[in-house]
């Protein structure tokens, strides 16, 4: 099916899977119960979740098989979001416009620093690209405020011109749609104790992150693909075969720059607001540390990662020590208060903390991020069951790079 | 004439801090071939330390004040050091004040234990692992260390004044013959500037002359050869990731009075010193110095008001700017070596 | 199943009406059809919304945000000794909540940055049902969530923001400010500083680089040279400068002899902190002493500068030392329960969590709209800041504005900034299409459904 071996084709499948029935896997405890603060399966946080998978694929295409490390892919995706905006607030509220130029627009962008930073290798090109990313995220928030709107964020305006939009403005801004579906609409399901939220937007992002994902397996597969590897495991004997590694690893820079941008499109398509900070260092590290997390160099990792990470912002920062002493308060009082102390730091405002102490126990545990964990546990499970496929899963390990 | 002076302090200055974080990434880097995420963070516990002695300085016994009263309208609680006890109120006074240079004595046991346990209890195991899982691992140690500091002692600057007698400033201009008033500097940023001086002095006299230093650079050099001469050098690399992390600590202590300490310093000069580091050349003690003084001037001339005027912006991205013309100008930056970090 | 859970009203009466089984249930927050506005309460609770930043360089400013919250929810619902409900004019709030329907809240985590501010104000109103959304430390973000909360028909109480923007042209119909902004500052402030350093001074403006610092600078500059300064260098420094002393040499080779600092939180303490280092305090200029001038000072954050705030003018929206009967309560009943003063910012917090249950209160409903309607040209008292007026025109309070001054010898750590003149209110308004802050519009009050 769709020109993938049956290893992929059963990923894509689960990918498939995953993405189409999360409203309901993210929303696993009933309404009203304690555990209900657990639940991610609201339009905003899902949207999240496959646009930063979006993101990290990108970047994995980059980092995960040519080995070059970037420190600026923030950059393309800011980039990619005020390009959406301007589409917004010039054209039309229709998304397909925004998303489309975002692309093309994260594409220049990319080819250019691109071409200057992949005239170096290993450290020197993660700087270059760190310096690039910064000087954009600092003109972005200062010099050019009349394109960028500085420190506030460009959004729209009522006074917007919308060229091909028609409905005269009553006072309250139109939504962004999709031919006339809008990103904010939905419905939701009540299955006894449970609420299902199913929205157009997160669908719309889903649909388009599949695409995305297969585009990723077809090129982690194809010879182009094989060559990028090549260029991560030995430059020096590529050359020597008389291929010339350059435009191929900037063709796979391009790519994934591209689709920091179709990423960044997708967030002003939901929500039409860019802000200067999402092209800052820390954010870059952030599609870093999504993809290592999950395991770079393996197709599902990254966006394994990039949940991970968006579920600790939205879900751990939101817990205060009030909903702690609603978890806790079956206890007698004074044990309600030791446990609500000894948890006290983890949450809330400290969901920082928490997030570190989950990067150091992956990454000394599962030295490839998720994927190696979960690998970890079917073979654990296929060694009970005494099946023999335990060499076939420690041969598909990922092998983490560079 | 004279802003142009001013301005190349200004640069020394804020070269020195630059120049002692990347000095001691790079030997990090350069013995144990481990980048280091979480240096930042060890320059900011070392600018906790010398928060931290002026509170133990400051632990307190509280006395009821029965005629003031507090904001409430309740009796206002004084509250009396003991060391004022102990020392009497002079000395205690003077002991407060001098903290932050009583702070370099108190810093230098914690942050080489801070050094050790670091290398001996987490980097070891990343030797062999890819600089990824290096990068992901210490940038987790340093989130997890800044979230510490922030539990304890909050998300504000704590201010941190140098000692009465070096808060002053010196005026230079009437030395070189200029109109007084005209060149005016900190004495405490020309102790910082002395003291970087001497450290740097100190770390490459240490390296050059000393034996230790000499079995330390060979293996920076060749660690497999040095490894076969039968020399453990892996104890020696030890030492030295507790010298850098040293160095990082007291680049923290003596910075306090300059800008007050808040949790999240590190981070803020990590991004910069490892520009420095990479501008320096990877794996070059001396290009780490000399990019740091380098940034640190040019940082400083780019923000003159003439300049701005110009190139509106300038201030915003010289450093950025400069790292990437010098890279594309030399490969491996001022003064690094081929191979090291490059695949 | 039945089992009806306080915690979350919305969901919570939807699980409740829901039968077993399958059906498709009232479309989403945005659109729903079921309910007359976004999030409309329909249980026993109601669900404010407290975004404030937790972490990052404010996360203490939030901290104090969010016990003022805690603070105002116990008293709204007939906890404590009822704060400033005791002298606020309107009685309207009887301690039973907010219409009778007790109040519970959700916080999350701005972390200062719009992305992240709008996300966890998007999931409070998504996943948590909230009615309202308020706090905040920035004016980046406090626009930027007062547009998401246009868009998703909430209310929007600002918290602690200062730029013209916000109630200027990025004004919303949901979005209210109770906070002063940079216009005030300087209107309060020239008055002040022309009494106390002459109408004949040379300013030098240094000037954070971005939104917030220009309004300011515009603000202070047309202010103080309406009566006679002269601004003789204004430079603008980035954001993530630390090290602001190449910024002030060249203050030393100008012949300024007043420099104006647009910073706040880390970047003013940093640049105040330099600024006395290289010993400006101690020049004298044209026969005249150097003086700096700090035009927003935050209590909190003069704390991160120790002695060297001590003398310097600024202004602020409310100081704990205010012997009015409101502040004096609040004063009380803040220190009783956290054992120190509120912060400007935690009163500003306080202020507006009850301006908008006393709206609801008055207006007998929920519904944005009908809140809009009772807050818009609304006067009040007894709330710390005098009579007080929220302006119809662009939903900004017009009220008296403090003019402070670093204190000389502090008695306690609270205890820095000491009061030097209570600018009436008459004096910092202006029309609601003054240069500064034109543009924009109201735009119309939406309920969300």
């Amino acid at each position: 099916m769709l020109g993938l071996n049956s290893k992929d084709k059963t990923l894509f499948l689960i990918v498939l899977a995953l993405t189409m029935f999360a409203p309901f896997l993210l929303n696993p405890f009933p309404e009203g119960s304690e555990l209900a603060q657990f639940n991610a399966g609201y339009p905003d946080l899902m949207q999240r979740f496959v646009i930063f998978g979006i993101f990290a694929i990108g970047f994995n295409i980059l980092f995960g098989l040519t080995g070059y490390l970037s420190f600026g892919h923030a950059a393309f995706l800011g980039v990619g979001s005020y390009a959406g905006v301007w589409m917004l607030k010039l054209l039309t509220m229709n998304v397909v416009p925004a998303i489309i130029v975002s692309v093309i627009f994260a594409g220049l962008f990319s080819a250019v620093v691109g071409y200057i930073s992949l005239r170096r290798s290993g450290i020197y090109f993660s700087i270059l690209t760190l310096a690039f990313a910064q000087m954009s995220f600092a003109l972005a928030y200062s010099v050019l405020t009349p394109i960028t709107n500085g420190e506030t964020g460009l959004q729209l305006a009522l006074n917007d011109p919308r060229i091909l939009d028609f409905d005269a403005a009553d006072g309250s801004l139109p939504a962004t749609n999709f031919f006339g579906i809008e990103m904010r609409d939905g419905f939701e399901l009540a299955l006894g104790p449970w609420l299902f939220t199913f929205n157009f937007g997160y669908y719309l992002c889903a649909i388009i992150m599949l695409i995305a994902f297969y585009i990723s397996i077809r090129i982690f597969r194809s010879p182009f693909g094989l060559m990028l590897r090549a260029v991560k495991t030995n430059q020096q004997r590529l050359r020597f075969t008389g291929k010339n590694p350059k435009p191929h690893t900037l063709a796979a820079f391009i790519i994934s720059g591209m689709y920091a941008g179709l990423a960044g499109g997708l967030m002003v398509a939901m929500d039409p607001l860019a802000g200067a900070e999402r092209m800052q260092w820390t954010a870059s590290g952030e599609v870093v540390l999504m993809t290592i997390l999950g395991g770079a160099g393996t197709l599902i990792g990254p966006v394994l990662g990039a949940g991970v990470i968006k579920y600790f912002e939205n879900i751990f920062s939101k817990i205060n020590d009030n909903v702690l002493y609603n978890w806790f308060s079956f206890l007698p009082d004074g044990m309600q208060d030791a446990f609500v102390f000894m948890i006290h730091p983890f949450i809330g405002k400290g969901w920082h903390l928490t997030l570190g102490i989950m990067f150091m126990l992956v990454v000394i545990f599962l030295p490839g991020g998720v994927v190696e964990g979960g690998q970890r546990l079917r073979q654990l499970f296929s060694r009970r069951g005494g099946s023999d496929s335990a060499g076939g899963a420690s041969s598909a390990k990922a092998h983490p790079a560079e | 004439m004279d802003a142009v002076i001013l301005q190349i302090l200004n640069g020394l200055d804020k070269g020195s801090a630059y120049a002692l974080i990347a000095l001691g990434l790079t030997l990090i880097f350069g013995t144990l071939g481990v980048v280091n995420f979480a240096h930042g963070a060890l320059f900011m516990l070392g600018a906790f330390c010398a928060v931290t002695l002026s509170k133990i300085f400051t632990i307190s016994y509280e006395t009821i004040d029965p005629v003031r009263k507090d904001f409430l309208g309740n009796p206002l609680k004084v509250e009396t050091p003991y060391i004022f006890d102990w020392f009497g109120p002079d000395v205690g006074t003077a002991m407060i004040e001098w903290s932050v240079p009583l702070a370099i004595l108190f810093s230098i046991p914690i942050m080489i234990l801070v050094g050790l346990s670091m290398e001996r209890g987490l980097i070891k195991y990343f030797y062999k692992r890819p600089h990824a899982d290096q990068i992901l691992v210490t940038f987790g140690l340093a989130i997890v260390l800044q979230e510490i500091i922030k539990y304890f002692y909050g998300a504000n600057p704590i201010p941190t004044p140098a000692p009465p007698a070096l808060t002053g400033s010196a005026d230079f201009g009437v030395l070189l013959g200029f109109d007084a008033g005209s060149i005016i500097y900190p004495y405490w940023r020309l102790v910082y500037f002395v003291f970087a001086a001497v450290i740097i002095g100190g770390v490459f006299a240490f390296l050059r002359y000393t034996t230790f230093g000499m079995v330390v650079r060979a293996g920076m050099a060749d660690r497999e050869t040095v490894g076969l001469l039968g020399i453990n050098i892996d104890k020696r690399f030890t030492i030295m990731f507790a010298l850098a992390a040293c160095v990082a600590g007291l680049a923290g202590v003596m910075y306090t009075p300059i800008n007050s300490p808040n949790y999240h310093m590190g981070m803020d000069f990590l991004v910069l010193s490892f520009v420095v580091v990479v501008v320096g050349g990877m794996g070059s003690l001396e290009g780490a110095v000399a990019a740091g003084f380098l940034l640190g001037v040019l940082e400083s001339f780019a923000s003159m008001g003439e300049i701005v005027s110009l190139l509106p912006g300038i201030n915003q991205i010289i450093i950025y700017l400069v790292a990437i013309i010098i890279l594309l100008t030399r490969p491996r930056g001022l003064m690094g070596r081929k191979g090291v970090m490059e695949e | 199943m039945a089992k009806f859970n306080p915690g979350f009203s919305r969901r919570g009466l939807l699980k409740a009406s829901a039968v077993a089984g399958v059906g498709l249930a009232a479309p989403t927050v945005f659109s729903s059809k079921a309910y007359a506005y976004t999030n409309e309460p329909k249980g026993g609770t109601v669900t404010l919304g407290f975004n404030v930043p937790q972490s990052g360089p404010y996360a203490d400013e939030g901290a104090d945000e969010l016990r003022a919250y805690e603070l105002a929810v116990e008293h709204l619902n007939g906890g404590g000794d009822g704060g400033m409900m005791n002298t606020f004019s309107s009685k309207a709030l009887k301690g039973n909540g907010i219409l009778g329907k007790k109040v519970e809240y959700v916080t999350g985590d701005t972390q200062t940055k719009s992305d992240a501010a709008r996300a966890s104000a998007k999931s409070m109103i998504e996943k948590d049902g909230a009615i309202m959304i308020t706090g905040g430390s920035s004016s980046g973000v406090a626009v930027a969530v007062q547009g998401l909360c246009q868009e998703a028909g909430v209310i929007f109480m600002a918290g602690l923001t200062h730029s013209n923007d916000t109630t200027g042209k990025d004004k919303k119909a949901n979005g209210f400010r109770h906070f002063f902004n940079s216009y005030m500052s300087g209107a309060a402030l020239a008055p002040v500083l022309g009494k106390a350093y002459g109408t004949d001074r040379k300013a030098y403006h240094l000037t954070a680089d971005y939104n917030w610092g220009y309004t300011t600078e515009e603000a202070v500059r047309s202010s103080t040279e309406a009566m006679g300064w002269e601004t003789v260098g204004a430079v603008k420094t980035p954001l993530a400068q630390t090290d602001f002393s190449s910024y002030i040499t060249p203050v030393l080779q100008s012949d300024a002899d007043v420099l104006v600092l647009n910073h706040y939180g880390g970047n003013m303490v940093n640049s105040l902190t330099n600024a006395v280092q290289f010993g400006l305090r101690d020049r004298v200029v044209n026969g005249k002493n150097f003086e700096i001038v700090v035009p927003l000072y935050s209590r909190l954050m003069a704390k991160g500068a120790g002695a060297n705030v001590k003398g310097i003018f600024g202004s602020t929206n409310w100081h704990w030392s205010l012997t009015d009967d409101g502040s004096k309560e609040f004063v009380k009943s803040f220190g009783t329960k956290y054992g120190f003063p509120p912060s400007q910012a935690a009163h500003t917090c306080y202020v507006q969590a009850l301006l908008y249950a006393d709206a609801v209160e008055r207006a007998g409903s929920f519904n944005p709209c009908a809140v809009v309607e009772a807050l818009e040209g609304f006067e009040f008292d007894g709330m710390g800041n005098g009579p007080t007026l929220y302006r119809a025109d662009d939903h900004q309070c017009f009220k008296d504005v403090l003019v402070v001054k670093g204190k000389e010898n502090p008695t306690s750590e609270f205890d820095l900034l000491e009061i030097v003149e209570i600018t009436p209110v008459a004096q910092v308004t202006y029309a609601p299409d003054h240069p500064q802050v034109a543009g924009g519009s109201l735009g119309k009050c939406n309920p969300g459904a």
